[in-house]
């Protein structure tokens, strides 16, 4: 039971913070809000991979003399590529906001809605 | 020892931040919040042993995307958000229960940073005893990221450029811009 706590609480803890930016995606109707809500989940996302790919004892994954374990390094290549990907779908989110605002005049869901609904 | 404690440290820190940005109504607080966010992960990454995904998150979390998201609020100038009309049940309870989902499958994976898991024993070796003569790159991640999928990192400026290219067709544009004065008079 306590070897199942210490081995996963690190996964535990990226869950619940990916679960914090699920909710705020879902539940709040704030555009730039939901935008921030998602980098949240990414980011968390981000974790859990590089929470794989660590070895207890091991080193950054750079060849150097006196050290023979390392952390995965492929896992890290895999992040780096996600990391630059998030960002250009988090500009091109943020420009959406910014047309929605010009179009709408108003960035929040609910109102977005109403105006929809009262064409 | 100590990496634990840091590990244990972050985490919660990561947590009170991520809690944070749920309660806070003032988006320029939530933007600040998100980027000590991105900041505390930078740091994990490091204690994590992944000092070039810290490298990369610490300048384009933390860094870029809290600079597009305040220019956002800047052209937007919509400050606070309002309160949802709507009760929070529904969304709590899907989130609760993809969250015990996902709990119910971290028992699969092998213990946190167990040299024998899966994930150590497939192409790792290869990678960390051969990359060097192959490539002549100390850094592991730099000969797979530029060598062995140079062209992967290739594609992935593509992915940027149609980001750009996007951008500039939503509120760049000159017509764009053009309709909107002609919205306005």
């Amino acid at each position: 039971m306590i070897d199942t706590i210490i081995g996963h609480y690190n996964y535990w803890v990226v869950i619940l913070l990916m679960m914090a930016g699920f909710y705020t995606v879902i539940n709040r109707g704030n555009l730039i809000k939901k935008i921030a809500g998602l980098n949240i989940f990414q980011t968390s996302v981000f974790l859990l991979y590089i929470s794989i790919g660590y070895v207890n004892e091991g080193t950054t994954p750079i060849i150097a003399e006196g050290f023979t374990r390392y952390a995965n390094p492929l896992p890290h290549v895999l992040i780096l590529t996600a990391i630059v990907v998030g960002v250009s779908t988090t500009a091109l989110g943020l420009a959406l906001v910014v047309r929605i605002k010009r179009a709408y005049g108003t960035i929040e869901e609910d109102e977005i809605h109403d105006k929809d609904m009262s064409l | 020892m100590l990496d634990t404690f840091i590990d244990i440290t972050l985490l919660a820190f990561l947590t009170i931040t991520a809690i944070a940005i749920i309660k806070v109504r003032d988006l320029f607080v939530v933007i600040m919040l998100f980027s000590i966010f991105s900041l505390h992960s930078a740091g994990l990454f490091v204690v994590m042993d992944a000092a070039d995904v810290a490298f990369t998150e610490a300048a384009v979390g933390a860094g870029i995307s809290t600079v597009l998201m305040l220019a956002t609020l800047a052209l937007t100038k919509d400050h606070d958000e309002k309160r949802p009309a709507h009760k929070a049940r529904l969304p709590l309870l899907v989130v609760l229960i993809t969250g015990a989902a996902l709990v119910y499958g971290t028992y699969d994976i092998p213990s946190f940073g167990d040299p024998d898991a899966p994930a150590q024993a497939h192409v790792k070796p290869y990678y960390i005893e051969q990359s060097m003569r192959e490539t002549g790159v100390p850094n592991t991640v730099t000969a797979v990221l530029a060598s062995y999928r140079g062209y992967d990192t290739l594609g992935e400026v593509t992915v940027i450029f149609t980001a750009g290219i996007g951008v500039m067709l939503l509120i760049g544009g000159r017509l764009t811009r053009k309709r909107d004065k002609e919205d306005d008079r």
